[in-house]
């Protein structure tokens, strides 16, 4: 080994672990890839929020490309996220449901009267079931489920407006072809 | 009379202290021992760094649930595990599997060590070779 190699070994050492360092400053620990992408979304056949006696099936959206919002009054970061939602429910090409998860109705509708209801329909989930069986651990989040019932692209975390028309109306329409 | 009435509502007193004491947290201590240490290899993936036995968030309280439903049901260790990893991935495990991605991960340690211990015989060499010099030119 040269001399001059053996001198610039530990600054190029050093560099390297800087290198990861600095990757590891823009990773978010909490955004947990999810196994599900690309994987068949869980079947559900749970009760309609505000609709007594009425239940909704996933299955009923075969053939459908829709978005699945998981969330609830107590998160502070789906209100965050609530005036997106609302610009999305105006978008033609996009199907809005929700998944109230681990709520009671009357604090969840009392939320979308005040704030608006984005949603075309609003499943519940009180007891967390179907939240586990979609790897739920953070509301609010998004499943972008295909016409085969193939979810394509989970978003952990508010949907931002900037995600909207960047990422996921692109992709709704991609799917819709 | 006062007195024994005042004596009454004492000891009934007592018994409602004693209605609240607390009852066994499951009929099972087997399975409830399984729970326990399969919980403790499992993350909380709300709070990253505390296992799903350590964890008080709902989310762990839901899957520590949904555990003891399964091995009720009479799932094995494993099929619980894969169930998990099913919905929330690798990440749930405090022991991730040997993988491609994870390789690194797991041999990582083991290549630093042998570059440490190839550098250090190099320098002790070097070294002996130094002190045996040094004592020829004594």
């Amino acid at each position: 080994m040269s001399k001059l190699v053996k001198s610039l070994l530990p600054l190029a050492l050093f560099f390297i672990v800087v290198g990861f360092l600095f990757k590891g400053l823009y990773l978010d620990p909490h955004e947990v890839p999810s196994p599900l992408v690309g994987k068949p979304a869980p079947l559900f056949n749970a009760p309609v929020l505000a609709e007594t006696g009425k239940k909704f099936s996933s299955e009923e959206m075969k053939g459908k490309v829709w978005l699945l919002n998981v969330w609830a009054s107590w998160c502070g970061a789906c209100r965050e996220e609530h005036p997106v939602l609302m610009d999305m429910s105006k978008i033609s090409e996009i199907q809005l449901y929700g998944l109230d998860y681990k709520d009671t109705d009357a604090e969840a509708q009392d939320v979308l009267k005040t704030a608006g209801n984005p949603y075309k329909l609003v499943a519940t989930d009180m007891d967390g079931r179907i939240g586990i069986d979609y790897g739920v651990y953070g509301v609010p989040e998004t499943y972008l489920i295909d016409k085969s019932g193939v979810i394509r692209y989970k978003q952990i975390g508010p949907i931002t407006k900037e995600l909207l028309y960047t990422k996921i109306l692109p992709m709704v329409k991609e799917l819709q072809r | 009379m006062k007195r024994w009435i005042v004596l009454f509502y004492m000891l009934t007193a007592c018994a409602l202290v004693f209605a609240g004491e607390a009852k066994p947290l499951a009929e099972d201590p087997v399975l409830e021992a399984r729970l326990k240490s399969l919980s403790q290899e499992l993350r909380c993936l709300v709070c990253q760094n505390q296992t799903l036995a350590d964890s008080n968030a709902p989310l762990a309280e839901d899957l520590r649930k949904e555990i003891r439903e399964q091995m009720h049901a009479g799932k094995s260790d494993k099929e619980v595990v894969d169930y998990l990893v099913a919905r929330y991935g690798d990440f749930v495990m405090y022991r991730p599997p040997m993988k491609r991605s994870t390789m690194l991960l797991w041999l990582g340690p083991f290549v630093g060590f042998l570059i440490g211990a190839v550098f250090l015989i190099r320098t002790l060499k070097k070294r002996a070779g130094n002190e045996d010099f040094e004592a020829e030119e004594e």
